[in-house]
């Protein structure tokens, strides 16, 4: 597995810390703890899970068990534009895989991974209730409706 | 307590309220087949996920089948364990288990001690119905165990042994659906792991999945070598345990017989780790008693209790863990590494042998001896004082292979000087022997007089934490004794609490001590078979004529003609040894 060792940040570590002690130090507490460690890193690098593991008295080993059982979790930091495109049948059957590719391709990215200026990151999800609009593509909190392959280079311009 | 009443195939059977359906069919003589469940109950050890679904049984008004491992009785309940539905359904998951399972039995290492072999030999499956993708998982080696994640059923017993009882928390299940396996965290290897290599999850994995680094083939090599000369040393634990590799009763001792054919294989000297032991106990006695007689004198820089250091799976814990308190565990290499320096060293002199012509080959009940005697400290110029530890399994192998029938061997002796031992170091091999063979010398050499009665009852028996006062001539010692790392961690966190008020502490990281090492014989969660190992050493230390480790002769010769005095200069040099820090060893794999 690919890592790259990072420095946390004292005032992050010390915010998770507060976290933690929140739920009482508690093992049971591991997955609400990691839910909220996620919103502070925005991921959950592998020195996040030490600093949860030592704080909840769990193994580092078990911490990484759930991390990587729920599809929730993620060790890969998101881009500041996080791309959403969705798979679900509606998306799928309007086009939704050669907007994927498209995206892919100008990003020069696959799904699950983040380009190395950090600005964008390609997720795939199964609808997210606006089939009307398929295929559906959002961006952080924007969504975009009927998007084609064409589209996709207009769209990533608006964040230039 | 409430009990209560049920009916398995048809027979009654009254059992206290808690009993699952599969202890109760047990002591119905009914053996409902099993494969992630796993019980060494003497121990506190029980793995129960229900996971496997090969224990299904048929419960009347029960809609689906239920896994008799996780469930509880209930009045009245009426059970059968061999409905064709309950056959069909065992049959169906053992197949799909199955299909994604290599097909290399012939040459696994756990062929033929293998409990998923056994079970589809049992069920009699002929053919498997359901054909897929397969799991694969890159193979782990580290200097003790390999890792072959292919042939991992996700039992999670290793995960139990691992986190529950060693509070190591190496291995966890990680990933999901068939992507999940057992790994450590960020999927890096063992041996940049906090692994202490104990092998409690070789012991324990049904499988082939984690087996010993197998180093037969390098001392057959080394054997075959006329310019090598080959020294074998064999630890206490092993003479307890290797009969049962030839059909022999749990408990038999094949001291002599193992001697014997160690010299048929062409050892050169068939040396016993047990003088070693005697040695440690010289050392590590002498350094008890000083740290005590500088505690009484009000020496308040002296550290106690003093922690015993012969396992290699505990100290590599212990610097994982509490490198701000390396000054406690006694600086006294293990017996495997003082017969090592002795051997390269004394005896390689004594012969005039280079140490590079000369191979040291210990036989281990342990995994963790694999990685001790590669420890840098231990080598002289890169030329180790141990250069291979082998298991007790593999020694059995050795034997098979070169044809020799062990049972019918004569008992021989070990050679001598190396191969002398006393009542003391033989027990060694169980939880608690090592503090009891200290206790012996300690007790004389600080009292000056002689022990009216040799074993001390008091410091023996298989819970997980014991504890004795000995009185040492009106002066009261308390000892502690932990066996299994779990247990050891609640001693320490006492210490480091200031709460500790013991003078010396044993800790033995498996189960039972080295008679439940992980390089023994399988015991397939058979606690019997550890408490019958434990009484064969008893046995062994009441029949021999030494049974304290000062008056072992060759040990006072050994003191004699080369070391001089314990924690002397020279014994500083070859039998003691120091700590590491290794908090910041764990790598995560780039």
């Amino acid at each position: 597995m690919s890592h790259i060792k990072i420095q946390l940040k004292p005032r992050q570590v010390e915010q998770l810390q507060e976290v933690c002690q929140s739920f009482n130090n508690k093992p049971g507490e591991l997955i609400n703890v990691l839910h909220k460690a996620q919103s502070i890193f925005g991921y959950l690098p592998a020195e996040v899970q030490e600093v949860v593991a030592k704080e909840l008295n769990l193994s580092v080993a078990k911490v990484y068990g759930v991390v990587t059982f729920y599809s929730f979790f993620t060790m890969q930091p998101k881009g500041i534009h996080p791309i959403s495109i969705c798979l679900g049948t509606a998306c799928y059957v309007r086009g939704a895989e050669k907007v994927l590719d498209e995206f892919k391709r100008l990003l020069k990215v696959n799904v699950g991974e983040t380009t190395p200026d950090g600005k964008f990151s390609i997720s795939c999800l199964r609808c997210v209730g606006a089939c009307g609009l398929a295929p559906v593509v959002t961006i952080g909190e924007k969504v975009y409706g009927r998007v084609s392959p064409d589209g996709v280079k207009d769209i990533l311009k608006e964040f230039e | 307590m409430e009990s209560i009443k049920i009916t398995i195939d048809k027979k009654i059977i009254e059992v206290p309220k808690g009993t699952t359906v599969l202890h109760a069919a047990r002591q119905l003589g009914i053996e409902i087949p099993t494969l992630c469940y796993f019980n060494l109950g003497d121990m506190n050890i029980e793995n129960k996920p229900g996971g496997c679904r090969v224990c299904v049984v048929e419960v009347e008004g029960r809609r689906n089948l239920a896994p008799a491992c996780v469930t509880e009785c209930t009045e009245g309940m009426l059970v059968n364990t061999h409905s064709i539905r309950v056959l069909n359904s065992r049959r169906t998951v053992l197949e799909l288990i199955l299909s994604d399972h290599p097909y290399d039995c012939l040459v696994c290492a756990k062929s033929g001690n293998c409990e998923l072999q056994s079970l589809a030999q049992k069920l009699g499956i002929r053919e498997i119905h359901y054909e897929g993708e397969k799991s694969t998982y890159r193979k782990d080696t580290s200097p003790a165990i390999i890792r072959d994640i292919d042939k991992c059923i996700m039992c999670r017993r290793c995960e139990m042994m691992c986190n529950d009882f060693q509070t190591v928390g190496v291995l966890s299940a990680i990933n999901r659906g068939f992507q999940a396996v057992v790994a450590p965290a960020f999927e890096m290897n063992l041996d940049h792991s906090t692994c202490t290599y104990c092998g409690q999850c070789v012991s324990v994995c049904p499988t082939g999945a984690l087996t010993e680094v197998d180093h037969t083939r390098k001392v057959v090599n080394a054997l075959a070598d006329p310019t090598k000369t080959v020294i074998v040393q064999t630890a206490p634990a092993v003479r307890a345990a290797l009969g049962e590799e030839f059909g022999l009763e749990p408990g038999t001792l094949v001291t002599g017989k193992m001697a014997a054919a160690l010299r048929q294989l062409g050892f050169d000297f068939v040396f016993d780790t047990d003088f070693a032991a005697d040695l440690t106990i010289m050392e590590e006695g002498t350094e008890l008693l000083d740290r005590l007689t500088r505690h009484l004198n009000g020496d308040t820089s002296v550290k106690l209790p003093i922690l015993t250091s012969c396992c290699p799976g505990w100290v590599k814990f212990f610097e994982h863990n509490w490198p701000d308190m390396l000054d406690i565990p006694s600086t006294a290499k293990s017996p495997q590494q003082m017969f090592g320096a002795i051997a390269k060293n004394y005896f390689a002199d004594k012969i005039k042998v280079d140490r590079k012509d000369m191979v040291v080959v210990s036989i281990m009940p342990c995994l963790a001896k694999k990685y001790e005697c590669t420890r840098p400290e231990f080598a002289v110029d890169g030329n180790p004082d141990v250069d291979y530890a082998l298991s007790t399994r593999e020694l059995a192998h050795l034997i098979k292979q070169a044809n020799i029938d062990f049972l019918s061997l004569p008992d021989e002796d070990f050679d001598n000087p190396l191969g002398e031992s006393t009542g003391a170091s033989v027990i060694f091999g169980t939880t608690g022997g090592v503090i009891e063979a200290a206790t012996r010398t300690a007790y004389e050499v600080f009292t000056g007089k002689k022990l009216e009665k040799i074993s001390f009852e008091e410091l023996r028996g298989l819970e997980n934490i014991r504890h004795a006062t000995i009185d040492f001539n009106g002066l009261p010692i308390n000892i502690g004794i932990a066996h299994g790392l779990g247990y050891a961690r609640k001693l320490l966190e006492d210490i480091k609490a200031g709460k500790s008020e013991f003078h010396a502490i044993e800790i033995m990281a498996c189960p039972g001590g080295c008679i439940g090492g992980g390089g023994q014989p399988y015991n397939h969660g058979n606690s019997d078979v550890i408490k019958a190992r434990q009484t064969a050493l008893y046995k062994e230390d009441i029949e021999k004529p030494i049974r304290k480790s000062h008056e072992n002769p060759f040990v006072q010769k050994l003191y004699e003609e080369y070391l001089g005095k314990p924690m002397g200069e020279i014994s500083h040099h070859l039998l003691h040894t120091h700590y590491f820090d290794r908090t910041n060893e764990v790598i995560i794999d780039e």
